[in-house]
């Protein structure tokens, strides 16, 4: 008897879990579909981006021979858009918007000794891949701080090398340098759930955003974060702007 | 041994501690052997657990292992690395790749070994148990030991004949991965990014000359020198190159780089009836083979 009983309570819990994961992948799908928009703007006069001299490695130089490259600290377009802004969610997402939310491999690459994008998002686990397009020994080393869980490595791409494809494990402002080109500077921005990165224009759209009441972080490598508190209804959309100065 | 110590004040570490290292007898001594275990569970703060540390070590590494010992501010990077900071568990010496943990054989070897250059002297003058109470210690300053395995050694495949065909092959593959960016095309620590290079917290560092006769830092022999540029040096600019240079090729570079050592070698002989000229840092690299 006792047997019988524990079998119909294994099924109905079965069936229960069944329905849940049902309900569950359901909710994703639906409330995965809003969007927050918005744009970053710098206020005054932008500062000055300091040139770059690469004379030191003559294939880079000749590459940047009429159009110098410049230090990305702050990149402010023609219009006063923040570039390289990375926007996510810092508060207020539920589990169900943090897998799987966000689209394509990241892909850094180094390109004319530059680092492009300066600032590559990722999210905590998702694969990125580095590339190089160079004919120019590179070294990528990320130096994140090993308390938070992420491990600083060093990784050589000689010209043809292979991508490299990796993934953090905790959520953190990662700078990533070449020390053969000391100039090469930029971040693995490891953020939690959806996200965005502006261009000149600093205009974002952070998309799968479920419904929900959120603070959306702004993060710029000089200026620091800004925060603002959005809601997002089931399907819509949400909007917050900010102004770094 | 007493020379030795000296450079690493134990004096300053409390007596009681090196009277119980001289009185440590035979029986607790076995109850020590489980070592790793007992020190990490139990009372990892006993005496027992730390005492070869307090004596030898603390006087650089620190209580808290975060090489902020009372003797790290004379050291003047970088022609005197700073001691290592066990709670970063970042480490130079490793057979395992870029990124992962060294194996507690590395971490031994490193102790045995000491560090060329550097105010890490050799500690071969301790036992090989309390070298791996030390290991087991040191390991206990960062939690990454708790959650991370070592990772899997490099492969090295036994070491081939040099020949003259190999030096040369080496030297394509000087020239294809440019070590000579921050070695130099002669191995003198010359190259065009080496003013600027600085380890992980941002203190200046020099890379490796193969000219002065000194040893590399995480050992001399042709297979610590292969293990050095397929790992990398972990905290440092130097990257690994496992990635890039096959390992028959890696035998070749390490044959080519012993050319550059002041050293008496086979090596050095066939390059120079060879007449071996540096690699041209204008011609563009080689292509991969």
């Amino acid at each position: 008897m006792r047997n019988r009983y524990s079998l119909a309570a294994a099924v109905s819990a079965a069936a229960l879990v069944c329905c849940g994961a049902l309900i569950l992948s359901q909710n994703v799908s639906a409330a995965g579909d809003g969007k927050i928009t918005g744009s970053v703007k710098f206020q005054g006069t932008p500062p000055h981006m300091r040139g770059i001299d690469m004379s030191k490695d003559p294939y880079c130089a000749k590459a940047h021979a009429s159009d110098p490259a410049h230090i990305e600290e702050v990149v402010v377009g023609k219009d006063g858009g923040v570039a390289n802004v990375v926007l996510y969610l810092s508060e207020g997402l539920t589990a169900s918007a943090l897998t799987g939310s966000n689209g394509p491999m990241p892909v850094l690459d180094q390109h004319n000794c530059v680092y492009t994008p300066h600032v590559t998002a990722v999210d905590v686990a998702q694969e990125f891949k580095v590339t190089t397009s160079d004919q120019t020994t590179h070294n990528i080393h990320p130096n994140p701080n090993p308390m938070t869980g992420n491990i600083p490595w060093n990784q050589s791409q000689p010209p043809g090398a292979a991508p490299i494809v990796k993934s953090w494990k905790a959520a953190e402002m990662i700078p990533v340098q070449c020390n053969i080109h000391p100039w090469m500077h930029g971040y693995f921005a490891v953020v939690k759930g959806p996200y965005a990165t502006t261009d000149e224009s600093g205009d974002y759209t952070i998309n799968n955003v479920p419904a929900g009441n959120y603070t959306v972080t702004a993060w710029q490598e000089k200026y620091g974060t800004q925060t603002a508190k959005v809601t997002v209804a089931a399907g819509g959309s949400g909007s917050a702007n900010f102004t770094f100065k | 041994m007493v020379a030795l110590l000296g450079r690493g004040s134990i004096f300053g570490a409390p007596a009681y501690f090196m009277g119980a290292t001289l009185d440590g007898t035979a029986s607790a001594v076995a109850e020590f052997s489980s070592g790793d275990q007992s020190c990490r569970k139990a009372d990892w703060k006993s005496p027992w657990c730390n005492r070869t540390y307090r004596r030898f070590c603390v006087g650089c590494h620190g209580e808290m292992g975060d090489g902020n010992g009372e003797n790290a501010k004379w050291f003047e990077t970088p022609l005197f690395p700073k001691p290592r900071d066990f709670q970063l568990a970042v480490f130079k010496c490793r057979s395992t790749p870029s990124g992962t943990l060294p194996t507690d054989e590395d971490l031994a070897d490193s102790i045995k070994r000491g560090f060329d250059r550097s105010n890490m002297p050799s500690w071969n003058t301790v036992t090989n148990q309390e070298r791996a109470d030390l290991v087991a210690w040191i390991k206990h300053f960062s939690p990454r030991w708790q959650t991370e395995k070592p990772g899997t050694p490099i492969v090295i495949p036994p070491e081939p004949e040099v020949t003259p065909e190999r030096i040369k092959a080496g030297r394509d593959v000087f020239a294809r991965v440019q070590c000579w960016k921050c070695h130099g095309v002669q191995g003198m620590a010359n190259g065009p990014s080496a003013p600027t290079l600085t380890d992980d917290l941002g203190r200046p560092i020099e890379p490796f000359n193969f000219t002065i006769g000194a040893r590399p830092k995480c050992g001399d022999t042709d297979k610590d020198i292969y293990r050095i540029f397929m790992t990398g040096l972990d905290g440092t600019p130097m990257p690994s190159y496992a990635d890039n240079i096959k390992p028959d090729e890696a035998w070749d570079l390490v044959f080519y780089l012993r050319t550059f050592m002041s050293q008496h070698s086979v090596e050095k002989e066939m390059a120079k009836k060879l007449d071996l000229k540096p690699v041209d840092p204008n011609a563009p690299p080689p292509a991969a083979p």
